[in-house]
């Protein structure tokens, strides 16, 4: 069965077409990441799932459960850590945990709200109360009241958003951890580098619209390739079509493999144009992100529903 | 062992009560004296001045049951819909919209929670006022009064359920509480006799519902009232239906809530 399966999405706000038919299918035990820059749909469509907003059209299902008729089940399967710090500022840790625990209707869960706060590092702080915690904390308390119920879907939205980095590694560490238990993970993130060590599968979203749909190793493949980082004056017409993009003077370009770095050496020394650094690297997610959001359409060869 | 046991509006109500009762100094003390020094500085004044049903109560007498009445409703009131567009402006509302909680199961804990809330503060101001009023402790009625208190609690908790859905900020809430509730309160006769209005003011009064809500409770105080305790109860239960049925519509369609 399909962890989530969302199909012909559409949701408008006012003049704003927020999500423009989505379709989004996720197996149980997928690390899933969604990408997009801002505006692109992401919250929207995590809110649809939660039940949070409702679709103009289109159906959504968690493990089969549609999230509006049999919205009971569905969200009893979903786990969603929000993207806003928000907290109750009358209640403590402990408090806070034990009652969403309670909106499930689950008792007797201090055994697992104990191995929660342990590990997310809470321990120290379960009688604390909300108010007095760092974003740090309460961003982790957010965490652990999205998995009181042991959801087996989790969805996380922006979780690492102004978390420090030591932080970020134990957090992932968790997510990892829950992912490997079973859990389905689907996450969204500014941070690619986090979702090109993480995720298995990625969809990109611009405008409402899936514009890319793979795993991180096709996506990746797709655009093989190296970029050469090159400061220099100009760039010799031949290799203008190449440049992926500009930024004080350094020029970003592709080349398909090593053996073309010889090329691109000779066009420079035949021009006489001056190197004043140059550095190689592989092509990683941010690249693949820049290129599909410039121009959706070369990636729509991946768009697999 | 954990179980699901299906009953989470219990949790929520629960909370709803822990809420107010974390800052009771300000939700039930704050009500309390405040209901004892309109009761200390009006029979003062008026005791003696003010014939009431005729003389065969006395004016403080008369001033208790509205008292206390007055101080459920507004706290009732204040209880869901302060918890409401808090969670709203906080954002923590999004912990019980992620839940499996029904319309109707978080129509049950928020009305409940007020009513709660009501009711402890309107014992406390009874308690009080009977030590200036001992005999009032002894009611010919006291299930009509005790109708009347869980019909207007129930009432004003989900007007209050209501404002919170509709208001987006605090302001907007007071504005409720100011232009709706404090006019409807006090010209509801819980200061006098709606007897003793002009004509025309006592036509108008009989289309306030809160008119009904303190006149069937001091029914059950004195046994005599300005209408019929039947009356009043049809027009008290007629309007928390009509009330219960508009909240639990705007829950299910999520107005304002699930965007």
């Amino acid at each position: 069965m399909l962890a989530v399966d969302m199909t012909d999405i559409a949701r408008r706000f006012g003049s704003v077409q927020a999500l423009d038919g989505v379709d989004l299918a996720v197996e149980e035990g997928e690390f899933f990441g969604l990408l997009g820059p801002n505006g692109a749909g992401k919250t929207t469509l995590i809110s649809v799932l939660a039940g949070l907003t409702r679709a103009d059209r289109g159906t959504a299902r968690i493990l089969g459960h549609d999230v509006t008729d049999d919205f009971r089940f569905a969200r009893r399967n979903l786990g969603v850590v929000p993207q806003e710090l928000v907290f109750d500022p009358f209640f403590t840790v402990r408090e806070t945990l034990e009652m969403q625990s309670g909106y499930f209707g689950l008792r007797g869960n201090g055994a697992w709200i104990d191995e929660i706060l342990h590990h997310l590092d809470l321990t120290a702080k379960a009688n604390a109360n909300m108010r007095s915690l760092s974003g740090g904390m309460k961003r982790r308390v957010l965490v652990g009241q999205a998995l009181v119920h042991k959801p087996p879907v989790i969805v996380l939205d922006e979780p690492t958003a102004g978390v420090d980095v030591e932080l970020r590694q134990s957090l992932w560490g968790f997510i990892r951890k829950l992912n490997r238990d079973g859990h389905t993970i689907i996450l969204t993130t500014h941070y690619l580098e986090e979702a090109e060590a993480l995720c298995g599968r990625i969809a990109m979203l611009k405008a409402g619209r899936v514009v890319a749909l793979d795993t991180t190793h096709n996506l990746l493949a797709q655009f093989a390739g190296l970029t050469v980082r090159l400061a220099a004056p100009r760039v010799p017409a031949a290799w203008q079509p190449r440049i992926l993009r500009q930024d004080a003077g350094l020029f970003h370009i592709r080349l398909d493999s090593y053996a073309e770095m010889e090329t691109l050496l000779r066009a420079l020394r035949e021009e006489n144009v001056a190197i004043a650094e140059l550095s190689l690297a592989e092509t990683d997610l941010e690249q693949v992100f820049l290129r599909i959001m410039k121009n959706p359409e070369s990636a729509s060869a991946g768009v697999r529903t | 062992m954990t179980k699901i046991v299906g009953h989470g509006w219990l949790t929520l109500l629960h909370k709803e009560v822990l809420r107010f009762r974390k800052v009771s100094l300000q939700t039930v003390a704050a009500p309390i004296l405040s209901a004892l020094m309109y009761l200390l500085i009006f029979s003062h004044v008026l005791e003696g001045r003010v014939s009431v049903f005729g003389g065969r109560v006395t004016y403080t007498a008369f001033l208790v049951p509205g008292l206390v009445m007055m101080a459920m409703l507004q706290n009732a009131f204040a209880n869901s819909s302060s918890s409401l567009i808090g969670s709203k402006m906080s954002g923590n509302l999004i912990f019980i919209l992620l839940t499996p909680l029904s319309p109707g199961n978080l129509f049950a804990a928020y009305v409940l929670g007020a009513m709660v809330r009501g009711l402890v503060v309107g014992l406390g101001v009874f308690a009080v006022t009977l030590w200036f009023n001992p005999s009032l402790v002894v009611m010919p009625y006291p299930l009509w009064a005790i109708a009347f208190a869980l019909l207007g609690c129930a009432i004003l908790g989900t007007l209050g359920l209501i404002a919170g859905i509709w208001a987006d900020k605090f302001e907007q809430l007071s504005v409720f509480q100011n232009f709706v509730i404090m006019p409807l309160t006090f010209l509801s006769g819980v200061f006098y006799s709606i007897h003793s209005l002009p004509p025309f003011w006592q036509a108008l009064s009989h289309w306030n519902p809160f008119f009904y809500m303190i006149d069937g409770f001091r029914y059950g105080f004195f046994g005599v009232s300005d209408v019929s305790p039947w009356t009043s109860f049809a027009a008290v239960a007629v309007f928390c239906v009509a009330l219960s049925v508009t909240a639990l519509v705007l829950l299910q369609r999520g107005w304002k809530l699930r965007l």
